[in-house]
């Protein structure tokens, strides 16, 4: 797998190699319990999930790996709320959401959960800067709004950009205005899907290097792929297969510092 | 929110400019068709008002041609019995009475003839029947008084002795029966009664018809349009009791308004006007479909932005909202420039119509049906986008995310 793709390591000048776990708050930001989720009903039922249990600390970089079919997918679903569980509980951020309606489970996606996914999904013929807003829009969040998207924006190193349509702008870029949008309410966990399925080497990097400063401020970042070189960036790496969790370690983070 | 969403909804129908106008445009046919049909609608039923509103407090009082039923005698009409049809205390519904002698008369100018029927009758039929004149003057109830030999050309008179000039007419002795007349007027052309020649109904009788006071036709105007009924039961009355009738078989005289006919004809004139804006709303029913289509094609195009405003929080409610919003928009806009059109397209016929085709009746843009167009148009924006903003709203956003 590694042969297709160039290793990090010889892409960016000054990385090294750290203890991982070292500063973790000790909260518990997600906790799976007994989680499954089954597809279709009556005869043909397939268990696409589960059961699983799973904890997630406040400030942890977590990978989910796993090839196709073995379940992440739906885990991310899950996690993200865009999908319930058949059975089991899941609570995000000390709030049970697994019975919830689809009113809640919005607003929950909206301050809560900030989403990468693998091909940027930012709202065509929109501007870098409302795409970032609309978060905060849905939020029906008035208070300086447009100041807080171009921070967001900033942040992501793309201010210049902020009046760019997604059609002006580079895959990396688009990227990092999704990032900036993930991040623009403050949520309780950044969910990454695939973020760097769509990109070159050098985006891949730029985004990595994005998630991994923004955990480093402490916010909780899970990352879904199946590339090792992304998952080197995670401070625990989880593998799922046929929809049960077959590998959990805390790893040495790989760094761009 | 609204205020945001509302731009949201906007620039999505920005982003489709040509199909958005497109499908607007079957609104702005729809309800343009609607305002414009009913506006001529409006303005046929203003011009029969117009030519015959004054008909319908007319009542016509004649006597019956014949035996009358039963075999007594019948009796004329008589200048008496038009006196007494003045009374106030007795027909207090009763306002003008006109009377009238008919016949026939040669008319000659020079070598030429022309035989025509002769009305003689008083200053006011002119003004009673509603004919207007097209060169010179009525005669005035001096001339009424004195027998006068002056005369009103029809227009039939007019073409066959003056070649069809008014003015040419006017002044001229005219040798009608074996009595030499003035011609002091012409009137107009209505499709009635335009083969006549009208003259005081003293010089009438004294030239033409003979005869002491009995009268053809006794013209009477009710007070009002509701008046009609209780002055034709007051005229029934009088001359029952003057002609000592008991028996209303035996009746010799015919008490005939024209008012119900009249109100028939407008009635009917109306369920044409609204017939014709029931074919115009065809058209915006078509064009409401036109919006249905183009909405739910709309929603399945972008159900992949569905999934995405959804994943980053988007309640259901503000999707039906924004797909809602663009459905109204596209409707409300149609239905504004409709309404612009409609009107403009109105007022310009009124402008010119008239003037192109002569006694077209300039079409009258009815405020109501505006309201009532633009409240439709609003209605069809909701009717339409209901279902595909539901749809919309609906959508599971992990099946809209994968969407391509």
């Amino acid at each position: 797998m590694s042969t297709a793709y160039p290793h990090p390591r010889s892409l960016v000048g000054t990385i090294g190699v750290v203890e991982g776990t070292a500063a973790l708050r000790g909260g518990i930001m997600i906790e799976l319990d007994g989680v499954t989720k089954v597809y279709g009903n009556g005869e043909v039922q397939v268990r696409a999930l589960g059961p699983v249990d799973l904890l997630i600390e406040e400030g942890d970089l977590v990978a989910i790996m796993g090839p196709s079919g073995s379940g992440k997918s739906t885990m991310m679903n899950i996690l993200g709320c865009l999908d319930v569980p058949s059975g089991g509980r899941y609570t995000l951020d000390g709030v049970d959401v697994s019975k919830l309606r689809d009113n809640k489970l919005a607003a929950i996606r909206n301050t809560r959960i900030g989403f990468v996914f693998q091909s940027f999904n930012l709202i065509s013929r929109t501007s870098a800067v409302r795409n970032v807003e609309l978060p905060l829009i849905y939020a029906g969040d008035k208070s300086r709004r447009r100041e807080r998207a171009l921070a967001a924006l900033e942040r992501v190193g793309l201010g210049e950009r902020a009046g760019h349509m997604p059609n002006e702008l580079s895959g990396g870029q688009q990227q990092r205005v999704a990032v900036a949008r993930a991040l623009v309410t403050n949520p309780a966990i950044i969910l990454a899907d695939e973020p760097t399925g769509n990109l070159d080497t050098t985006s891949t990097v730029e985004v990595m290097r994005l998630l991994v400063e923004l955990n480093d401020a402490g916010r909780t970042v899970v990352l879904i792929t199946h590339e090792p070189e992304v998952a080197e960036f995670a401070k625990r790496v989880i593998e799922l297969r046929d929809g049960q969790i077959v590998r959990d370690v805390r790893q040495k983070q790989l760094v761009a510092s | 929110m609204i205020w945001e969403v509302t731009r949201i909804a906007l620039r999505g129908l920005r982003a489709n400019k040509l199909r958005s106008a497109l499908t607007t445009l079957g609104i702005i046919i729809g309800v343009s068709a609607v305002i414009l049909l009913t506006a001529l609608g409006n303005g046929i039923q203003a011009g029969f008002n117009e030519q015959f509103g004054s008909l319908n407090t007319q009542i016509t009082v004649t006597p019956t041609e014949g035996a009358v039923p039963g075999g007594g005698q019948a009796r004329d009409l008589t200048e008496n019995d038009m006196e007494a049809l003045l009374n106030p205390r007795d027909a207090p519904d009763v306002a003008t009475v006109t009377p009238i002698v008919g016949g026939a008369a040669l008319l000659q100018v020079g070598g030429d003839q022309y035989r025509t029927s002769v009305t003689g009758t008083t200053a006011d039929y002119l003004s009673i029947t509603d004919r207007e004149l097209t060169a010179g003057r009525a005669f005035d109830e001096q001339e009424v008084r004195t027998n006068a030999k002056v005369v009103v050309l029809g227009p039939n008179p007019v073409n066959e002795l003056f070649g069809g000039n008014p003015t040419a007419a006017l002044n001229q002795e005219i040798r009608i029966g074996s009595a030499v007349f003035r011609v002091i007027g012409t009137v107009e052309a209505t499709g009635q009664q335009d083969d006549v020649a009208i003259m005081p109904v003293g010089a009438a009788r004294s030239y033409l018809t003979g005869g002491d006071d009995e009268l053809d036709t006794i013209i009477v105007r009710a007070r009002s349009a509701e008046a009609v009924t209780p002055a034709a039961d007051q005229i029934t009355a009088i001359l029952s009791e003057r002609h000592n009738i008991r028996d209303t078989a035996k009746r010799d005289f015919d008490v005939q308004a024209l008012q119900q006919q009249i109100q028939e004809a407008t009635q009917f004139l109306s369920f044409l006007t609204l017939f014709t804006a029931a074919v115009a709303g065809i058209s915006l029913i078509v064009g409401s479909i036109g919006v249905a289509n183009i909405m739910l094609v709309t929603v399945t195009e972008r159900t992949r932005e569905i999934g995405i405003r959804k994943a980053i929080g988007a309640r259901p409610r503000v999707i039906l909202l924004q797909f809602m919003l663009e459905s109204i928009f596209l409707s409300g806009m149609g239905g504004l420039i409709g309404i612009a059109l409609g009107v403009g397209l109105s007022l310009t016929g009124a402008a010119i119509l008239p003037q192109l085709i002569p006694d077209f009746p300039a079409p009258a843009v009815d405020p109501s049906s505006i309201v009532l167009a633009f409240t439709i148009s609003l209605i069809i924006g909701l009717i339409a986008g209901g279902y595909p903003a539901h749809r919309a709203s609906r959508l599971r956003p992990i099946e809209a995310l994968r969407y391509q």
